[in-house]
């Protein structure tokens, strides 16, 4: 009984295999096990024409030896794997620094925005927008700031140039231009109830918003205002004339103080920390009685007493109040049925408490030192 | 203002802890912006024993002095006041201590004598203009003891922010009162030392008619300026530096001891909050007194020495000459008090606020005196004022009263009554207070508190230093502060939503905020002013700065000088974008029209450099172009990108350009790289939810087109020729090759389309697309001239 000729031929080429580099391993397995033109394969692929007995004792020992053929080209397969590895970890530095993409960052000023307006969408507020450019009834009158009073002092205003020496009538009639956008006719179209509405000016606070929203808005109202107001004070370290403010409003039957109080007793804990003290003191705005700011514990010193704080243990974040009933009045709700309370922060400030920047001019700058630090 | 710790113990009868002072007022409203400890550089001084005076051997006004400063040994001083005794003690500074003028003592030779320190006087210590002689001491304690232990004056002076609202708290008085009701402790006025005996008569009432008050005519005109004038007449005053306690208070106050009688109107300003002034009675022409309003070009010459022009809006104190005073701000030079004045005339009047607010603003100065007058003074209270001051001068610079003081007061009234109803102080505080407890509350700012109508209300007599009380929730208010802020609960209770929406604009620039951060571009933010920027641009009336006289107009140039800021920093890498109002002039009388825009600009490289590539490349037209498509897309996504020129514009189907992106002029360096930019308006209408397209069945085929281009043949026109010709299948087209130079002809170029064929049912046949790109060619051919490349 002698072997089948294939069969002898192949065996001791599978002594060779652990020998064999990557490209003759490719070639071996296709000449001893490839589908079409492999030795084993066709062997197998004859089977058919032989004898019975032969067949079966060939089929045996075929199979025999392609099951030992495939263990010894899987083994090679991974030793040449591995000492591809070994090699490549020999000619390539892996410590060398990976390819990096720019990366975009949002404004800390932003950042900060959006986590207080986070806060305040969970106690069901919603954002409501007015314009920059105000009247001063908007700005003022509707506000209760008498005439002539020292309240004005705190507001330095800019006032806008309404001269009609550059506009005619003609001119508005033919689409007014923004030159930037020829074609385009300006879509704004502000609430202009009250005839008398005095001088145009840059608004001072958002609390104008509060104006156009009772007007515009049976309660109950919850709402935030978030904008760039205006005061002429010259551009230094800590101040600038032009800054964001974020207003709020909540007016409804039955809202008082202590609604006041725990709304933004909760604001505080959540953007500072749960157990965060809070204190309210007494203060005067125009637009709301009583009227309050908010302290917290000084972030800096935990309420010790440090330079920051001059030494109170205090941070003043906020001024509230409850709505001052003329202005529920000037703005067509009756204060007899209708309360409400109202508050304003400067979320500037309170990102530069955050984040430890110490001059708000960085914060206009553009400059992408800065900017690329908030990537987080 | 500024408040001296000590002026407020007096009236309360007890000491005050400065940190618990300090919490006290910030919960009332008055809150401490500073502390200032006072005479802390008398730290070194000493009280001590003058043992011994001996003449001074070689000058005859000198005399020295042994001295027993404590320490054990005797020190030879060299004196020249006049008043110094053997036996009593007065303040010694020792060598080496520096005294409040700035002096350092040293040992030195006076007239060939050593002298060791100094005995001091009043104003050497910085208590006092008293100069005559050293400050004898009538103590008992031993040599050596601090001078600061052993005297009254140690004390520290607090600055607190006044609101508007509260000018009883530019008084001593005022803040004692809040401070006495927080701890629940009577308020008395402090006694004026020398004062015990005197008994200032009352002053006698005019309706309005002009008196003649111990020779001296007084009479009040303008009666819409001044609303009550009360005057007195003291002759026979010696003029001279203040005592210590009187000195020592106004300065603790911060204002400067000037004298005696000076100190006295300034002592009542600071204690009562009522200004007064004092006129040298032989320097009034008339002699009159008279509350006028100013003539026309009216002149006076302030006490500030400054020429001031009136005019009759102005009210003024007059003589028969002319104006002695601009009413309620300053007096006039002329007829100050000096060391000489022996008769005195005393004004203390109530000014309309809103008068003083205008003459001050347009006089351009503000003083103590104003700043109290334009919150508003108590109008009941200037008799009072005027007594206390009276008392003081008596007991300071002595002189006599013969007459008592005349008070004009035409149009007399109560204080006014205010109704407060309990069960409105619940609905707006949210708790319920006791009726007895809001009363008492009221009592302690000095509310009368009326019995009760039966109407559920409480009848509240306001007191007259506090004019901001007028109606029913200023009461509410002074209920809060005296129940205490921190008293009220903080527990969040059921509310009902409203039913507005979140504002479209906020939500936009939120997905453009998001959106270009995540192309790796920064966010920055920039004050919106500009120089002017073409014929609508919004000028403001009172600009900082002229550069800045106008609202912007666009986004881009702030963004493209920030750039330039970066430049200059050595920063090439510059990607920046900007969300905010752009403003344009609305016509005559109208407010300006404004709009939300974003802006980007970006230069330099397009990724951080990585050693594996040599040369890392540089922004160009492209990135902008795509940027501004992804900025359409986010921000206006009804517009289209389209060609103007050198630039691309965003197009709404209705025409209008919302948008605009190209490169950017700027002053760069020679180093930096070209500079990009965009700038588009935020389109505030709310977004349909995207329609979800199921995801492709059967394999696509693609076919890639070589095409020989005249350059005159716009990619966009190819792209609809191809779009129009490739039937229904055609899926998407794609530029994938763009080709310039030799191997094609002169005035074309080539150009590599790949188009892709899909049909969602079946798997598309070869037969099928080979006769789509053929319709794509003949159409090619026909409409743009345009064949396969052959080369």
């Amino acid at each position: 009984m002698t072997e089948h000729p294939v069969l002898a031929a192949l065996a001791p080429r599978l002594a060779l295999v652990p020998s064999l580099d990557a490209a003759q391993l490719e070639a071996e397995e296709t000449a001893v096990l490839g589908r079409k033109s492999g030795a084993l394969s066709g062997l197998l692929k004859q089977l058919a024409e032989l004898p019975e007995e032969e067949r079966r004792r060939v089929g045996q020992a075929a199979n025999h030896l392609k099951a030992q053929f495939e263990v010894a080209f899987a083994e090679r397969r991974g030793a040449l794997a591995q000492a591809g590895v070994a090699a490549a970890r020999a000619s390539v530095d892996l410590t060398m620094p990976g390819r990096g993409r720019w990366v975009g960052s949002l404004h800390p000023v932003t950042q900060v925005m959006d986590e207080i307006l986070g806060i305040f969408r969970e106690l069901g507020f919603v954002r409501v927008v007015g314009p920059e450019a105000e009247t001063e009834w908007h700005n003022f009158t509707a506000l209760n700031f008498p005439a002539d009073h020292p309240a004005m002092d705190l507001h330095d205003t800019f006032y806008v140039d309404t001269g009609d020496r550059r506009a005619t009538e003609h001119d508005r009639r033919r689409g007014r231009s923004s030159g930037l956008f020829p074609a385009q006719e300006r879509r704004s179209v502000p609430d202009r109830r009250r005839p008398d509405v005095g001088q145009v000016l840059l608004r001072t606070h958002t609390s104008p918003v509060q104006v156009r929203t009772l007007l515009q808005h049976r309660p109950p109202i919850r709402a935030v205002m978030p904008g760039m107001v205006y005061r002429k004070d010259p551009f230094d370290q800590s101040h600038a004339p032009a800054f964001l403010q974020l207003e709020g409003l909540v007016v409804d039957d039955g809202v008082s103080f202590v609604d006041l109080k725990a709304t933004l007793t909760h604001f505080a804990r959540r953007f500072f920390s749960a157990r965060t003290s809070v204190r309210f003191r007494p203060s005067y705005f125009p637009f709301t009685e009583p009227s309050a700011e908010m302290d917290v514990e000084c972030q800096l010193c935990g309420g010790a007493g440090c330079g920051a704080c001059k030494g109170t243990g205090w941070m003043e974040i906020l001024g509230c109040g409850m709505v001052h009933p003329h202005v529920l009045r000037n703005c067509e709700v009756d204060p007899e049925r209708y309360t409400g309370f109202a508050f304003g922060m400067g979320p500037q400030r309170l990102a530069m408490q955050r984040y430890g920047i110490t001059d708000i001019r960085l914060l206009y700058s553009g400059d992408m030192r800065f900017l690329s630090q908030f990537t987080g | 203002m500024k408040l001296s710790r000590k002026w407020l113990e007096a009236f309360l009868r007890r000491p005050l802890e400065l940190q618990d002072t300090v919490r006290r007022l910030a919960l009332l409203g008055a809150p401490v912006d500073a502390i200032e400890p006072l005479h802390q550089e008398l730290e070194g001084v000493v009280v001590a024993l003058v043992d011994e005076v001996r003449p001074h051997p070689n000058a005859d006004r000198l005399r020295l002095c042994t001295v027993d400063d404590g320490s054990g040994e005797r020190r030879q001083v060299v004196c020249g006041a006049p008043n110094v005794t053997a036996g009593k003690r007065y303040p010694f500074a020792r060598v080496g201590v520096t005294l409040p003028g700035g002096v350092t003592l040293d040992t030195r030779k006076i007239r060939g004598e050593l002298s060791e320190g100094m005995l001091c006087s009043a104003r050497e210590l910085g208590l006092g203009q008293d100069h005559d002689g050293i400050l004898e001491l009538d103590l008992t304690v031993a040599p050596g003891t601090p001078f600061l232990d052993a005297m009254p004056i140690r004390d520290d002076r607090l600055v607190i922010d006044v609101t508007p609202n509260r000018p009883d708290l530019l008084g001593h008085k005022g803040v004692a009162r809040e401070l006495a009701a927080s701890f629940g402790v009577p308020l008395r006025l402090p006694e004026i030392p020398g004062a015990e005996l005197l008994d200032v008569p009352p002053a006698t009432r005019s309706e309005g008619a002009p008196v003649v008050l111990d020779g001296v005519r007084v009479a009040l005109e303008d009666r819409l300026g001044c609303h009550r004038l009360l005057a007195a007449v003291i002759r026979g005053v010696k003029v001279g530096p203040s005592p210590a306690w009187l000195a020592d208070r106004v300065s603790a106050a911060g204002v400067r001891s000037i004298n005696n009688v000076v100190d006295a109107t300034n002592y009542v300003m600071l204690e009562l909050d009522h200004p007064m002034h004092a006129y040298d009675l032989a320097r009034l022409q008339g002699p009159t007194l008279w509350v006028r309003r100013a003539r026309h070009s009216e002149t006076v010459i302030t006490l500030d020495d400054e020429a001031r022009v009136l005019d009759p809006g102005i009210t003024v104190i007059a003589d028969e000459r002319g104006a002695i005073g601009v009413a309620g701000v300053m007096g006039a030079a002329h007829v100050e008090v000096t060391d000489a004045t022996t008769d005195l005339v005393l004004e203390c009047a109530w000014f309309e606020p809103r008068g003083i607010r205008r003459t001050r603003k347009q006089l351009e100065i503000t003083t103590e005196a104003s700043f109290r007058f334009e919150r508003g003074v108590d109008l009941w209270g200037a008799g009072d004022a005027l007594r206390r001051c009276i008392e003081i001068i008596l007991a300071t610079a002595g002189g006599t009263m013969s007459v008592p003081p005349a008070d004009i007061w035409p149009m007399a009234a109560h204080p006014p009554r205010v109704f407060l109803r309990p069960a409105r102080v619940t609905r707006v505080l949210g708790v319920e207070l006791p009726v007895a407890r809001i009363e008492q509350y009221l009592t302690a700012i000095g509310a009368t508190v009326l019995a009760k109508p039966d109407d559920a209300r409480i009848a509240v007599d306001v007191p007259g230093w506090r004019p901001d009380l007028v109606e029913e929730i200023d009461l509410i208010e002074e209920v809060a502060r005296m129940h205490g802020y921190d008293a009220f609960p903080g527990e969040l209770r059921p509310f009902r939503l409203g039913e507005l929406a979140d504002a479209t604009i906020e939500v936009a620039a939120d997905r453009v905020r998001r959106g270009l951060s995540a192309l790796g571009v920064s966010e920055a933010q920039s004050l919106p002013f500009s120089a002017e920027d073409g014929q609508w641009s919004v000028r403001l009336r009172n600009p900082l700065a002229a550069d800045e006289g106008c609202l912007r107009r666009r986004l881009l140039p702030g963004l493209v000088r920030q750039a330039e800021l970066n430049w200059a920093n050595q920063v090439g890498a510059v990607r920046l974008f900007e969300v905010g109002s752009v403003f344009v002039t609305g016509g005559p009388g109208q407010p300006p029209s404004e709009e939300r825009r974003v802006a980007g600009v970006v230069t330099g490289p397009r990724g951080p450099r990585h050693w594996s590539n040599s040369e890392a490349k540089v922004y160009d037209r492209w990135d902008v172009k795509g940027l501004f498509e992804s900025a359409v897309a986010l921000a206006h996504p009804d517009a289209l990108v389209q060609v103007e020129g050198d630039e691309w514009v965003a197009v709404t189907p209705d025409g209008q350009v919302v948008g605009r992106a190209g490169a950017q002029a700027a002053d760069a360096p020679p180093w930096a790289d070209p500079l990009f930019g965009f700038e588009l308006s935020l389109d505030p209408a709310p977004r349909f939810p995207v329609r979800f397209r199921p995801l492709p069945a059967f394999p696509a085929v693609e076919r890639d087109l070589s095409l020989t281009v005249p350059d005159e043949v716009p990619a966009v026109r190819l792209e609809r020729v191809v779009a129009r010709a490739a039937g229904d299948h055609l899926e998407a087209i794609g530029v994938r090759d763009e080709y310039r130079g030799p191997k094609v002809p002169a005035g074309t170029r080539g150009l590599t389309l790949r188009l892709t064929f899909r049909d969602a049912g079946r798997t598309l046949r070869d037969s099928e697309v080979d006769g789509a790109v053929n319709r794509v060619m003949s159409a090619l051919l026909r409409e743009a001239g345009v064949q396969l490349r052959t080369s």
